[in-house]
């Protein structure tokens, strides 16, 4: 009893010092699901990419780092869309036109939605870009990569994910 | 005629910098002063004995800001984009140019961050004479959040 007051007073403690600590981790959890229009109109619904591996990109078009990890991403949607990748961006732009621009200079070849904070949240909070998520082909988040430094781990563990005969 | 054209070419590049306020675009954080920064820790002490020891600008990304920010910042705009630096330069405009004014962003790490030297310029060169600027080593989420400083939701 006395463990469940201590516990009670040290959530309630936590609560007024502010907001969590740590960004919760999805890894091993189920992705947040979410439907958007991507910036051509079409319609984005994560549900609908069951049975596929998605890779999911936070990014923003004054990202350093995030312009390095795209063309990198539109390579792979061209290699393994076949096996089953979907790539989804997420723009944290605070609006649509610099993030058009940009996609139709690049001419990414995936869909790209614009974010927004319940989203952010939803995905254990993204409080800095790139931020990339790898979902498995069940739905379930098996990875979190924070930065620009991981696309060799990332590659490998999404052909992993991919599984099947490796090139 | 040479000497004509030169000057030309000044009088176009300095209206440019007139347009932007005086603020570069594309410039590094890692430009802006050693004397102007805060670190994380220092801003969390200051801020927990005065509150309202500053006005705290968050120059990044307004989804960033309203997931978590700094107890009492307002969003001003991304720093790294003409519209962001004129919705700074509205905000602060009015004010006493001693005013105590903390930008930060930490979208990226430091060295990576396009939104804070621009925003820092800008308000060097209206003439605010007590600006800092946070340095976020890697991103708001690790450098504060994680370290349990204070932060809110924007409600």
């Amino acid at each position: 009893m006395r463990t469940l007051v201590a516990g009670a007073v040290l959530v309630g403690v936590m609560n007024c010092a502010g907001r969590a600590q740590e960004p919760r981790s999805l890894v091993g959890r189920r992705a947040p699901e979410f439907s958007l229009d991507d910036l051509h109109g079409t319609h984005v619904d994560l549900a609908r990419d069951r049975g596929k591996v998605v890779l999911l990109n936070f990014w923003a078009t004054w990202c350093a780092p995030c312009k390095v990890e795209m063309p990198r991403f539109m390579e792979w949607q061209r290699e393994y869309g076949a096996r089953g990748l979907v790539v989804v961006g997420v723009s944290i732009d605070d609006s649509e036109a610099p993030a058009r621009a940009f996609v139709e200079k690049l001419h990414v070849n995936y869909p790209v939605v614009m974010g927004n904070a319940q989203l952010g949240e939803r995905y254990g909070g993204v409080l800095g870009v790139p931020v990339t998520f790898l979902i498995d082909r069940a739905g379930v988040v098996r990875a979190r990569f924070d930065g620009e430094e991981h696309l060799g781990a990332e590659e490998r563990q999404m052909r992993g994910l991919l599984g099947g005969s490796e090139r | 005629m040479k000497v004509g054209r030169s000057l030309g070419c000044l009088m176009v590049v300095a209206l440019a910098a007139a347009a932007a306020g005086g603020a570069a675009l594309g410039q590094a954080a890692t430009t802006i002063p050693k004397d102007a920064l805060v670190q994380p820790e220092a801003l969390h002490r200051e801020l927990q004995a005065n509150p309202h020891a500053a006005l705290i600008l968050q120059v990044g990304s307004r989804m960033m800001f309203d997931q978590d920010h700094i107890p009492g910042a307002e969003y001003a705009g991304a720093g790294s984009r003409p519209e962001g630096l004129q919705a700074l330069r509205m905000r602060v405009g009015g004010l006493p140019r001693s005013k105590a004014i903390v930008l930060y962003c930490g979208c990226c790490p430091w060295d990576k961050c396009p939104n804070v030297a621009p925003a820092w310029q800008l308000l060097h060169g209206m003439g605010f004479t007590h600006v800092r600027v946070l340095y976020i080593a890697q991103n708001f989420g690790t450098d504060w959040v994680a370290r349990g400083y204070s932060a809110e939701r924007t409600q």
